[in-house]
């Protein structure tokens, strides 16, 4: 049985490398679904900084709603804006012709983001911003070279105005003993109103609820998981027990 | 009951059938971990066939509406998102056992005479298979669905003088679009699966026909008692049916973690550019087809030179179509006085080492993008791959073979 799983093993492993892939550095992040709290200033962030131009088109509101414990009549009072019902899908109302004038492409659909891109890659490219006078709205992003989004976030993290160390440890210089790329930004352009930590946690929260619509059923999934394992590791003991019964008299 | 059984029988020979195919199709009693794969084989498309079914009933095979189809399926489908997991895990999951099961033939030289039918029926159910899983893959309709196809589709485009309209009349159109995925769909859900299963029930009567292979690859029946029933055989029902619930077990508990856990598998079973929906207008950075397909997508790119006045990517597809052609023919180029690797020579087994490493690493090369160095490494392991088969008729022939035992061991 061994033999099995490490044949099993062996015709897939070596592709797994390819997961890896890349090449920007990013800042690395775990998502929780199970941290509503940080789920429900999520969609308070995504519902007020992006819906203005990104959909959610192929979620519902109402399962939001009852996924992160919001109660319904709270949800449609502060975070519906265009007057749809509850179980309705999550579209905008920003016509995608124009946008695709205004920005050079439509602000894509944001369901499925952090699955195409990765919750790191979200999560940096958030917090990747940064002036750069050379572009057309001002801004680009350490992530995504020539950005065409404008920094939407300005209000809250400032504008950085050298490019910000994502995906870069911190380290001391050995001999003056200087502390290297500590903070993220070392010089703003714009200040905003929240402090570097600050914003950080809120654009996980952000990040955390973008995962979280991209495989909304993945707590159920695992936890589900865990009783359909259980359930096969007792039929494998039958199984073991009825084949090592029937097996006995052949020689 | 045995009166309606009676009833049936006189009318349908159901008894006979499940004597001859079951309580008394007497199999080798040495059968090993290896022979589980053909029953998980079975299990996986009965898997593919009942999941399949009921993802049908929510999907939508347009252009327009596929992607959003499967995001419904995923979100508001009642147990949608199980259906469509058990199914994407399980079309790389009869890959994983059909490969596996294809290596026990190759190890045990299944597919010698007798049985050079059973190896044929099962070739045309693994081409049959590999159209099934391309043209699956089209449906999500997502970016990797749409540009792994329109790769594939023109490569129809290097044969020469028919290429072109050759690729058209299969798209129905100048780019993959709203047509193919639904000439795709109906192939994908009605053609191929009706062919797959005619396939698959020629191959086990065949297998019935002449009997088991096993490890040692001696033949049982020449060794009967006097009841006419071979020595070292034992009915397939029960004793082979409660042996592979302990494998279908097993393999359960690996599939369930897969569908559970890693639905994705880091990219490998559910490809990331395909959580954007079809753009024939953007082609994603790098194109690489599903896992089980990389082995022969790595020979297409391995060749890079034109020859005698054609194009080298029409060399790739004769190279990528010979790969597969070849081992239709294995049954006539083996011509080892031996079935089993146990009793073949070590030029044998030093030959099937090598063709299972090119194999395996022509996989991994199919997927990362191309070096100067990997296309060499993919030329030599290309290389390797057909000397298996052209090499085989003199190193199976000249190597010192053991003898092999009257009666099977172990």
């Amino acid at each position: 049985m061994k033999k099995l799983i490490l044949g099993l093993f062996m015709v897939i492993l070596p592709a797994l490398g390819l997961a890896a892939g890349g090449g920007i550095p990013l800042d690395h992040i775990k998502t929780d679904h199970t941290d509503k709290a940080s789920l429900q200033r999520g969609v308070a962030m995504f519902t007020n900084y992006c819906m203005g131009c990104h959909s959610m088109e192929y979620a519902r509101y109402k399962r939001v709603a009852e996924d992160l414990e919001i109660p319904v009549d709270l949800y449609k009072e502060n975070l519906i804006f265009t007057g749809a019902n509850i179980g309705e899908l999550m579209k905008n109302s920003m016509n995608k012709d124009m946008a695709a004038d205004w920005f050079g492409a439509p602000p894509p659909d944001l369901t499925l983001e952090t699955r195409l891109r990765g919750e790191s890659w979200v999560y940096s490219y958030l917090r990747g911003f940064y002036k750069d006078d050379s572009r057309p709205l001002g801004v680009n992003n350490v992530v995504f070279a020539a950005v065409g989004m404008p920094h939407v976030l300005v209000e809250l993290q400032g504008l950085c105005a050298v490019k910000p160390n994502i995906g870069v440890e911190a380290s001391v210089e050995p001999l003056s003993g200087n502390i290297n790329n500590a903070d993220i930004c070392p010089s703003y352009a714009i200040e905003g109103s929240m402090e570097a930590a600050e914003f950080d946690r809120a654009m996980y929260d952000l990040t955390n609820f973008m995962s979280y619509m991209a495989d909304p059923v993945k707590v159920e999934r695992e936890r589900l998981g865990v009783f359909v394992l259980i359930f096969v590791a007792i039929f494998f003991v039958f199984a073991y027990l009825l084949n090592r019964e029937y097996w006995k008299d052949i020689h | 009951m045995s009166k309606l059984l009676q009833w049936v029988d006189e009318r349908l020979p159901v008894v006979d059938a499940w004597n001859k195919h079951l309580a008394k199709y007497y199999a080798p009693k040495n059968f090993n971990m290896w022979y589980f794969f053909g029953s998980l084989a079975m299990l996986v498309l009965v898997n593919q066939l009942v999941t399949g079914i009921w993802l049908t009933m929510s999907y939508n095979p347009s252009g327009e509406g596929a992607f959003a189809s499967v995001a419904y399926i995923m979100r508001d489908v009642q147990w949608g998102w199980l259906l469509r997991y058990l199914h994407s895990t399980g079309a790389s999951a009869f890959f994983i056992v059909v490969y596996l099961h294809m290596f026990r033939g190759l190890m045990y030289g299944s597919y010698q005479k007798p049985r050079e039918l059973i190896w044929l029926f099962g070739m045309l159910i693994y081409l049959v298979l590999m159209a099934e899983a391309f043209m699956g893959y089209l449906l999500p309709w997502g970016q990797m669905s749409y540009w792994g196809a329109q790769v594939i589709v023109n490569l129809f485009g290097a044969i020469p003088v028919i290429g072109e309209d050759l690729s058209l009349w299969i798209r129905g159109d100048y780019l993959i679009s709203g047509i193919t995925l639904n000439r795709f769909f109906a192939l994908h859900v009605v053609a191929l699966p009706i062919v797959l299963l005619g396939l698959v029930v020629l191959h086990i009567l065949a297998l019935h026909e002449v009997g088991s292979n096993n490890p040692d690859g001696i033949e049982i029946k020449k060794n009967k008692d006097e009841n006419g029933i071979p020595k070292d055989g034992i009915p397939f029902h029960p004793y082979y049916t409660v042996h592979d619930l302990v494998g279908v077990a097993v393999f359960f508990f690996i599939f369930f973690i897969v569908v559970f856990f890693f639905p994705e598998m880091g990219g490998l079973f559910l490809e990331a550019p395909n959580f954007e929906p079809a753009n024939p207008l953007k082609t994603p950075a790098h194109i690489a087809p599903v896992w089980y397909f990389t082995p022969f997508y790595a020979m297409l790119r391995a060749v890079t030179v034109d020859f005698l006045g054609l194009p080298a990517k029409f060399w790739g597809v004769v190279v990528m179509g010979g790969a597969i052609a070849i081992l239709f023919v294995l049954p006539w180029l083996d011509r080892s006085p031996v079935r089993s690797m146990r009793y073949k020579g070590w030029m044998s087994r030093v030959a099937l080492a090598v063709f299972v490493i090119s194999f395996v690493v022509l996989g991994y090369l199919g997927l990362v993008p191309t070096t100067e160095g990997r296309i060499i490494a993919a030329q030599i392991l290309t290389v390797f791959y057909f000397l298996f088969f052209i090499l085989m008729p003199f190193y199976s022939r000249i190597e010192k073979t053991k003898p092999v035992p009257e009666r099977v061991t172990g």
